[in-house]
């Protein structure tokens, strides 16, 4: 980090700490780490242009800066709004904000099928997280919910419009890997539908990403072989030797088979190195990996929160990181 | 006595088109402002004025002209919102269609005044008709030297057209606008950044409701001061209200900004009263977003002053007991209507019309649909009424852009003042639907005289 960069303080959640000018609120709050982190649905680091959709990031602030120490009538998506010198901010400690969250969470819910049990994403998916920790116990939506037609969108990967949150992240991620579309949501209001614009870029070596960034079982791998819940796999970190990518990757294993191959995410489930096609969906035997060892989830999913503590043992203290 | 300083011609035979339009006095503003004015003493006039936006939200037009960004060799534009979609209102229509080149004269003066070259009006795809008006004013104003390269030899040039959207009233939000002419899909854009540092193609932006860049002429013409002095208060100048409802005269009427609202609806000059000498129920002052009023807040405001067709007194009490200018789409409802079919009916347009961008937006809309439908048609709950407090209370202020809150207001307003008519589709649910809404209305009546 260069010297020159003059850092500026902002205290969220009663934590105080010196980050970059042009640094958002969420970024600000991840680099403090822990409880005052928001849930972020729709922002993704790498995708330029995401964010401030999903509004599950919304946070108070309560002073805006040290010069105008004036709070902001309305609450903020910390995703998409920087922090400034002397920002005080409230994510967990706001009454407000947990209110919102939660009356976001439940109107996210309320078009949403609701049936985990026979989604494939179960147990790593965004909104379940999302909606164990904010959410109200019931749903009072007694309507009927929105439903798509499953589609077949080549011949690796299903897309489930039902699920969809509309995100827009698999729109960004197909708009930056591929040249020739600008957006790919048709209609509107909530009978917006993914476009099939994002079938015409299957031909791009890279498009199975946007199962990766999908935070629900919108988009799913079909050629996840043993259609297992992903609580029965072992997730391992691995690598190859790829031309078109960094070829490292995680193998999700049953016994010795692989069942399925993903980018390797974070802790806030961002992927930070894109895998291609080839590795994605046609690298299924042992021989084609080098097994580096146990991935440790850091997943606050209440699934896999859960199987992957009785699992704890097998981690060795080295790949434990912090 | 009112004042007219748009419409003061518009009855004049053929004056939608140039020669009469000039005949009448027409294009001597920008006559004026090209030999004797320079573009910021446009802005400074424009400022003296106290112009406020006409498009709905109020804001300072010469403040907003003064943010714009002027960085080095980067050009900007200057665009005309003729999305005109708020249900209640069509004053920009009015304009447009009679007297297109009061629009043009307004355009080259605010483009003057911004060092624009390259401008745009962007109308709502269903005034096709008002489309063509335009285009062929525009191309009359071509060929007598009003447009084009070195407007009358003062070196300022100007390029000017029109861009219909395509039906979506999200459109007429600036940002989307701006996507829309772009060629993108119109999803409003997160701000920061303003369109006045990065607008359209990135380039600084200002964008302007029609009336609003009509009403520039008159200000060039007369001067700032002259401007301000017509009015009141901070409300200067004169306003377009487009009235409809049940009211004898449904129309465009130009008002002094001040007059009382009870002139306004009763006066014979303007709605002519309620028709078939029903009695006054409730009333939407400035276009569907607005807060409803029930009749006994739409003449006097809760303090018992009279209410003035002005920002600051429409808005008095605030939404406790208050409205807003707003477009000045202005509807009456007489003591037939029903409330909850009405309120029912402007969040089936919102929900149409969300981009469903953002999730609250997205789903809250649909789901106060759903719930206003179901109590419209008799099925409705007791919790109902108070579920669809709580989803409009998530949807206001959450959300990306504006229509969040467009959507929310008019519920919390109807279920403000209205709670006993929602009641009383739960508990009468056949009496509602046989549409004999004298019933409930009495009760309001009374519960007011009381
Ligand atoms: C959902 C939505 C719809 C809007 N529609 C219109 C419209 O049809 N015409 C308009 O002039 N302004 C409309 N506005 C307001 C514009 O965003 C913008 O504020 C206005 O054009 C600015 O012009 P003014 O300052 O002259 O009022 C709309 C705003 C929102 C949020
Ligand atoms: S399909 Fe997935 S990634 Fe794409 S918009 Fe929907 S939820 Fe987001
Ligand atoms: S508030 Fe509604 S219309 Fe505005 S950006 Fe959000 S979803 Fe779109
Ligand atoms: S993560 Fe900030 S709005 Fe979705």
């Amino acid at each position: 980090m260069s010297e020159q960069i003059q850092q500026i303080k902002v205290t969220i959640d009663d934590q105080t700490i010196m980050v970059d000018p042009g640094t958002s609120i969420l970024s600000a709050a991840r680099q403090i780490g822990g409880n005052v982190v928001p849930p972020a649905m729709c922002f993704y680091s790498s995708l330029k242009g995401s964010g401030g959709k999903c509004r599950t990031c919304l946070v108070e602030v309560s002073a805006g800066s040290e010069k105008d120490p004036r709070p902001m009538p309305k609450l903020v998506a910390s995703c998409s709004t920087n922090v400034m010198d002397g920002m005080i901010v409230k994510n967990k400690t706001s009454d407000r904000v947990i209110d919102a969250r939660k009356g976001v969470v439940e109107l996210l819910l309320i078009n949403h099928p609701l049936d985990c049990p026979v989604c494939d994403q179960a147990g790593e998916c965004s909104l379940q997280d999302l909606a164990f920790e904010h959410g109200a116990s019931h749903s009072r939506y007694e309507f009927e919910r929105r439903e798509f037609d499953q589609i077949d969108i080549g011949e690796y990967i299903k897309l489930h419009m039902t699920r969809c949150i509309l995100c827009y992240r698999c729109v960004y991620i197909a708009n930056q890997l591929t040249d020739n579309r600008e957006h790919g949501v048709l209609k509107r209001g909530d009978a917006s539908e993914i476009g099939t614009f994002i079938e015409n870029s299957l031909d791009n070596d890279f498009i199975g990403n946007v199962i990766d960034v999908c935070p629900v079982g919108a988009l799913t791998d079909k050629t996840f072989r043993f259609r297992s819940r992903v609580w029965y796999t072992k997730p391992m970190d691995a690598s190859c030797s790829c031309g078109k990518c960094s070829g490292n990757a995680v193998v999700w294993m049953i016994g010795d088979e692989i069942a399925r191959v993903t980018a390797r995410k974070d802790k806030y489930g961002e992927v930070k190195e894109f895998i291609c096609n080839d590795c994605r969906f046609n690298k299924k035997e042992l021989s084609d990996w080098k097994i580096e060892g146990p991935r440790q989830i850091d997943r606050h999913s209440v699934i896999s929160a859960n199987h992957y503590e009785k699992a704890a043992p097998i981690h060795t203290p080295l790949l434990n990181k912090a | 006595m009112s004042r007219k300083l748009l419409l003061n011609n518009v009855h004049v035979e053929g004056i939608h088109t140039y020669d009469v339009y000039r005949k009448n006095g027409g294009y001597a503003a920008v006559e004026k402002a090209l030999k004797s004015m320079t573009p910021e003493e446009v802005v400074e006039e424009v400022k003296k004025s106290g112009l406020r936006g006409r498009g709905g939200a109020g804001f300072p037009t010469g403040m907003k002209w003064s943010f714009i960004a002027k960085p080095e060799g980067v050009p900007r534009h200057f665009l005309c919102n003729a999305d005109e979609s708020e249900p209640g209102t069509f004053k920009d229509r009015y304009l447009m269609e009679k007297i297109p080149h009061l629009l043009i004269e307004g355009m080259i003066l605010s483009s003057f005044a911004l060092g624009c070259e390259q401008s745009y009006i962007y109308i709502r795809g269903e005034y096709m008709y008002v489309l063509r008006i335009l285009e062929k004013a525009i191309a009359e104003a071509y060929q007598n030297g009003w447009l084009g390269k070195n407007i009358k030899g003062s070196g300022f040039n100007l390029d000017l057209s029109v861009s219909p959207g395509a039906g979506a009233y999200i459109c007429g939000e600036e940002t989307a606008m701006i996507e829309s002419l772009e060629g993108k899909r119109g999803n409003p854009r997160m701000k920061p950044p303003f369109p006045a540092i990065q607008g359209l193609w990135q380039r600084p932006t200002v964008v302007n409701n029609v009336e609003t860049i009509c009403a520039v002429v008159p200000i060039v013409n007369e001067g700032g001061e002259a401007y301000a002095g017509v009015g009141i208060g901070r409300s200067a100048g004169t306003k377009l209200i487009s009235a409809g409802g049940n009211i004898n005269k449904p129309g465009v009427y130009e008002i002094e900004m001040g007059i009382t609202v009870e002139e306004f609806i009763y006066g014979d000059q303007y709605c002519g009263g309620i028709k078939n000498g029903k009695k006054l129920k409730a009333c939407v002052p400035g276009g569907s977003s607005v807060p409803i009023l029930p009749h006994y807040l739409v003449c006097k405001t809760a303090e018992g002053t009279d209410r003035l067709m002005s920002y600051e007194s429409l808005a008095e009490g605030g939404f406790a007991t208050g409205s807003m200018l707003g477009s000045g789409g202005f509807i009456v409802y007489d003591e037939d209507q029903c409330i909850v079919r009405n309120t029912w009916n402007f969040a089936r347009f919102y929900h149409h019309e969300s981009c469903g961008q953002c999730s609250p937006c997205r789903e809250g809309t649909g789901w106060m649909e759903k719930v206003l439908h179901r109590l419209e048609y008799g099925h409705g709950k007791i919790e109902d009424i108070d579920l669809l407090w709580d989803i409009q209370r998530k949807i206001e202020g959450n959300t990306i852009c504006p229509l969040g809150d467009a959507a929310a207001w008019p519920v919390a307003a109807a279920i403000r003042h209205f709670r006993e008519e929602f009641e009383w589709h739960v508990k009468e649910p056949n009496a509602c639907m046989t549409r004999n809404y004298g019933l409930v209305t009495e009760k309001i009546f009374e519960k007011v005289n009381a």
